[in-house]
Order: structure tokens, then sequence, then C-alpha cells
């Protein structure tokens, strides 16, 4: 005689299947790099993800510790490539701190500019990138556009379009240019000569005047498309408790709800270059989000990356607007062969992933006796095992998207 | 709260197996003894006035020099540091604890030294101690997973040891 059930879904819930093991990666497009991630599923369901790391290490610190401070500055470019200005900038923070210097207004002014243009490009690809996880295909395109643009000038400011090693310690290598040819891009989407000349700044400001309004397009695209709040709303829930537990920093952090950034709560001398400046720390929850979002979940993180590129546009006008007047100059010699004092220090600075922190000790010796980056990827990729136990195989792109890692920065 | 004050909140609890510090470093830090870190840890992550909620980092340090040449101007006594650093939301501070421990086990080359885990204490130490138990080299005991993160699984020495002798060939990969 058959069992019988009370609740015709128990035999559903009944009906066991084996367990699997399911390797993602390190070769799968959504996941951002060579992450490597072993799931271990029944049917649908993860039961458990197992992150497996270390497909680009390099191990950088090893470099560091036989470099001087200023060789190492190239490495960092590399750590976070989307971002490689602020990685160049907590570097070389982190060693001014050493060695006591402090950098003319001039420098302060130009290392705030390009950092928050660098913020902007690196939210840009990350929410360009995430759309791609989860399936559509144009914000990625706009925000190439865009961040085409963004690179156009650092190539202007620095040569490279990448690795900049333009932050080193003693302030940045070359003022900002005062005649480049318009980036074809801007032309183009501005409708200019594209044959003009004109000054970085000036250049800067009309990109900004034409990005600002694009960005309620990318919300319609994305933020308010029910379609990608269905695929991230409500899920991938990190309690604030949890966030702090695993040491989740930036977007992450401040997606579950607590409220710090470094650029306001930071050390003071990283905090002196946003004295004076007006602008916003976005934190969820949002007045204006969609019913299905909750506090922490995927929706939180990106969202909060889409305002931040609000507030880094807002604050490269006010430090745009200072350049004129900012004293000093843009450098100040280090040489590269200065002694790092005996001493020690770890200096945290808010990157667009996160903090990202340098731990300096010197031995009186050019070279430190020990160069640690502590990477924010690390730390926010660490949570994925147990954000994602009990999701679905679907899901996973859609949760390790919303971390926005960098496996640069992670394998170091 | 200031570096000072913790130290002297620490003493006064823990008494001997607060080992050392210096207060008027840029970051001020607490040295602690390798057995009470982990009851010291706790201490300082709920303690209502300290509530370092929040690991930011934490590194494995080798102090030596195999240069001879080099080793009359290098200044320390040849050991493996721990640092953690430590930060709290609610209060927003931050402290540097540390705990030395010799560089190998019973002075046995090749013995790693061990440390109790605080990967109980604070859930991100488990990766960043995988990490410092990968590149630096420190057992540590009780951590639920302790595997190398960051280098290959088969891959031998701790590369940021001092005296950490490059491989000349993996898997028939051509090194240095």
């Amino acid at each position: 005689m058959p069992l019988q059930v009370e609740d015709p879904r128990i035999v559903e819930f009944d009906v066991r299947t084996d367990e699997m093991l399911v390797n993602m990666g390190p070769q799968h497009p959504s996941t951002h790099g060579v992450l490597r991630l072993l799931l271990r599923t029944d049917g649908e369901v993860i039961h458990e993800v197992t992150p497996h790391i270390g497909y680009l290490h390099r191990c950088a610190e090893k470099i560091g510790e036989n470099l001087s401070p200023p060789q190492w500055v190239p490495y960092t470019d590399r750590m976070d490539y989307l971002a490689g200005m602020n990685m160049n900038l907590g570097w070389a923070l982190a060693v001014e701190k050493l060695v006591g210097m402090q950098v003319p207004d001039k420098a302060m002014n130009v290392r705030l500019i390009i950092a928050e243009m660098n913020r902007i490009a690196s939210h840009l690809v990350g929410m360009g990138a995430y759309g791609l996880d989860l399936g559509t295909f144009s914000p990625f395109l706009y925000a190439f556009r865009e961040r085409e643009i963004i690179l156009d000038l650092f190539e202007e400011v620095c040569g490279a379009r990448l690795t900049y090693s333009y932050i080193t310690p003693g302030g940045v290598t070359h003022d900002l240019p005062t005649s480049i040819p318009i980036p074809p891009g801007l032309a183009g989407l501005t409708g200019r000569n594209p044959n003009m000349t004109l000054s970085w700044i000036d250049a800067c400001r009309m990109f900004l005047d034409w990005l600002e309004p694009r960005i309620v397009e990318y919300h319609t695209l994305l933020t308010e498309n029910q379609i990608f709040i269905k695929r991230t709303a409500a899920l991938g829930i990190m309690s604030r408790e949890m966030a702090i537990d695993y040491g989740c920093t930036g977007p992450v952090l401040r997606g579950s709800g607590v409220d710090h950034d470094l650029r306001r709560d930071g050390e003071p001398i990283y905090t002196r270059m946003y004295q004076g400046y007006e602008f916003d720390i976005p934190v969820a929850p949002f007045e204006d989000a969609p019913p299905e979002a909750i506090l922490g979940d995927n929706w939180c993180r990106f969202y909060v990356r889409m305002m931040e590129v609000v507030q880094a546009i807002r604050l490269v006008r006010q430090g745009m607007d200072r350049y004129a007047s900012a004293a000093g100059e843009a450098r100040i010699p280090f040489k590269m062969a200065t002694k790092l004092p005996r001493a020690e220090v770890y200096l945290e600075t808010e990157c667009p992933r996160g903090q990202m922190g340098f731990y300096v000790i010197g031995n009186d010796r050019a070279e430190p006796l020990r160069a640690r980056a502590k990477s924010s990827c690390f730390c926010n990729l660490s949570v994925t095992g147990p954000l994602c136990a009990g999701c679905l195989i679907a899901d996973i792109p859609a949760i390790v998207g919303s971390l926005d890692v960098v496996m640069g920065e992670i394998d170091r | 709260m200031t570096a000072a004050e913790i130290h002297q909140n620490l003493v006064a609890r823990f008494g001997s197996k607060v080992t050392g510090a210096k207060l008027d470093a840029l970051d001020p830090w607490i040295e602690i003894a390798s057995d009470a870190i982990v009851e010291v840890s706790e201490y300082l992550k709920t303690e209502p006035s300290l509530r370092f909620d929040s690991l930011n980092n934490l590194s494995g340090v080798d102090y030596f020099e195999p240069d001879e040449k080099k080793l009359a101007k290098f200044g320390h006594e040849p050991h493996v540091e721990v640092v953690y650093h430590l930060y709290s939301y609610e209060h927003r501070h931050s402290l540097v604890v540390k705990v030395k421990l010799p560089r190998w086990k019973d002075g046995k080359a090749g013995e790693l030294p061990e440390l109790p885990t605080v990967s109980g204490v604070w859930s991100i130490a488990d990766w960043h101690e995988r990490e410092a138990f990968d590149l630096v080299g420190i057992n540590f005991v009780g951590h639920p997973n302790l595997r190398r993160i960051l280098c290959a699984e088969d891959w031998i020495g701790h590369p940021l040891r001092k005296d950490y002798d490059f491989p000349l060939e993996y898997h028939g990969i051509r090194g240095r």
C-alpha cells in the first residue's frame, strides 16, 4: 500500500537526486577572469560553493620586497587593473605616511580628479559587465563607449590606457596637460570638430557634461528594468553582521547598510584630500528602491555603485573648479633610493571595489622589509561560499557579479 | 579609545600575556603571547567599549636576513610575526596586534611555527590565515581548512620567507 501523505508537496521534497560536483571556470565568461568555483549541487540547488583562486598569482609582495617604492608602483597597477589610479594612490599614500611626507595642494587636487575619474570608469565596467552576466548586452556597449573617453583622457595625462603608474610617492608624474587633441570618441558624441585642441580640464568637463544626463538612461536600461530586478532583488542577501564578519568593504559593505566610507572616515593623510568637498555617501536602503529589493541584496550593491558614479562626477567637478587655485607643484621629488625609516604603517584607501590596504615595513633601506597588499576583492570574494548556499545555479553569476571582483587584485 | 588606554585595559586583564607594546609608533601596536591570541581576540571583539568587529588585515612577516654582509645592519632578531589590523565600525578606532613566533618550530628548519587560529572570531581570518600559511609558512592550529590558497596545491616552500629558494622548474616549466 502506498504511503499516505497529507501534504502532496512532501512527496516532491522526498525525491532526492544524487549530489553533483559542477566545475565553473576558471575560463567561464561570467566569473570575471580566472575564478574557479566548485559547486556541490543537488539538481539545480547549490549546497556548497568553494572558490579556487590563485590563477593569476605572481607574488607581487615578494617582488615588492626587492624594489624601492617608486619601482613597485607599476606592479600596483596590475592589481585592480580596472582602477589602476586608485591602486597607485593607496601605495603612494602608504609610503608617504611611512616617510612623513606631505604632498602639495596641487598634487592632492590632481590626485582627487584622477582617482575619482578612475572610479567612474571602474564602476562603468562593473555595471556593464554585470549586465552581461545577467544576459543583457547593450549596457556593456554603452559603458565601454563612455569608458573609452576616460581612457583617452588618461592617455593624454600619462601615456597609458590601463597601467598608468601616474600617482607615485611625492605626487603625480606630470601635471594635467594644457593642450590636448579632443578624444575622438568625445568629438563624435558631442559633434565637435575632431581636429580641435583644448585643455585637459575643458575636455574632462565636456565629457562630464555629456555623461551626467546619460546616467538616467542606464537606470532605464538596467536599474529599473523588470527582468534585471527579478534577477537581482532579494537574492544574495548579506546581512550587516555578515558583511563585517567577512571583512567586506566598499559598495558591498554599504549595500548591506553600513555607513562607512574611508573618504570621510579614513585616516587624516587620506581624508585631507577630500576636505572641503561636498559629496554624499550612498548607503542602502534606498528610498527609490523597487519594492522587491531587500537590504543587502544584489540590487542594493549594484545601486550603490551607480549612485557612486554620480557622487564621483560631483567630486571631479569640484576638483576641477579648484584646480587653478591649488597651490604648489604637482610633484615633489621622491628619490628612487630614499631610505625607508625603521617603522611600519598600514593604510587603507577607498578604492572602487572596497578598501585596499597597504602594509609597509621599512628597515633603513630603499626596499621595504615587507610590502603587503591587502586586497578588498579577496575579502569580498571570501563571502561567496555562505552567500550562495541554497540558491540556484543560474543565480551564481548574479551573486558573484554583484560582488564585482577583479581577479588581478585577488591573486596579486 | 586610544592605544594606550587599550593597552592598560589589556594588561589589567591579561597580565603577562601582553608581552610588549609600542604606543608612540605611527600605528601603535600591542604584542600578545601566542598562546593567548584567541582569548584576547575574543575579548577585543566582544568587550562593549572596544568592539573590534572587523579584522581588516592579517599579515605574516618574516624577519630574517639571509645575506651575511647585510646582517650587521639588519637590526632584528630572526623571527616571524603575525600582525592583525583591527577596526571597530562602532567606535571607529583601530588597533594593531602582533604575535611573535620563532621562525621554525623547535628550531628545526622546515617545521612550521604554530599559532592558534582566530577564524572562529572573525570569519575573514579563514582566508587570510590560509594566505599567511601559503606564503609565509605559519601553521594555524585548529584552522578548519588550512590549504594553500594562492600557490598551487603541490607547491613546495613558502615564497615570502626571506631564505626561500626559487624553484628551478615546476612541472616542466623553467623557473629563474
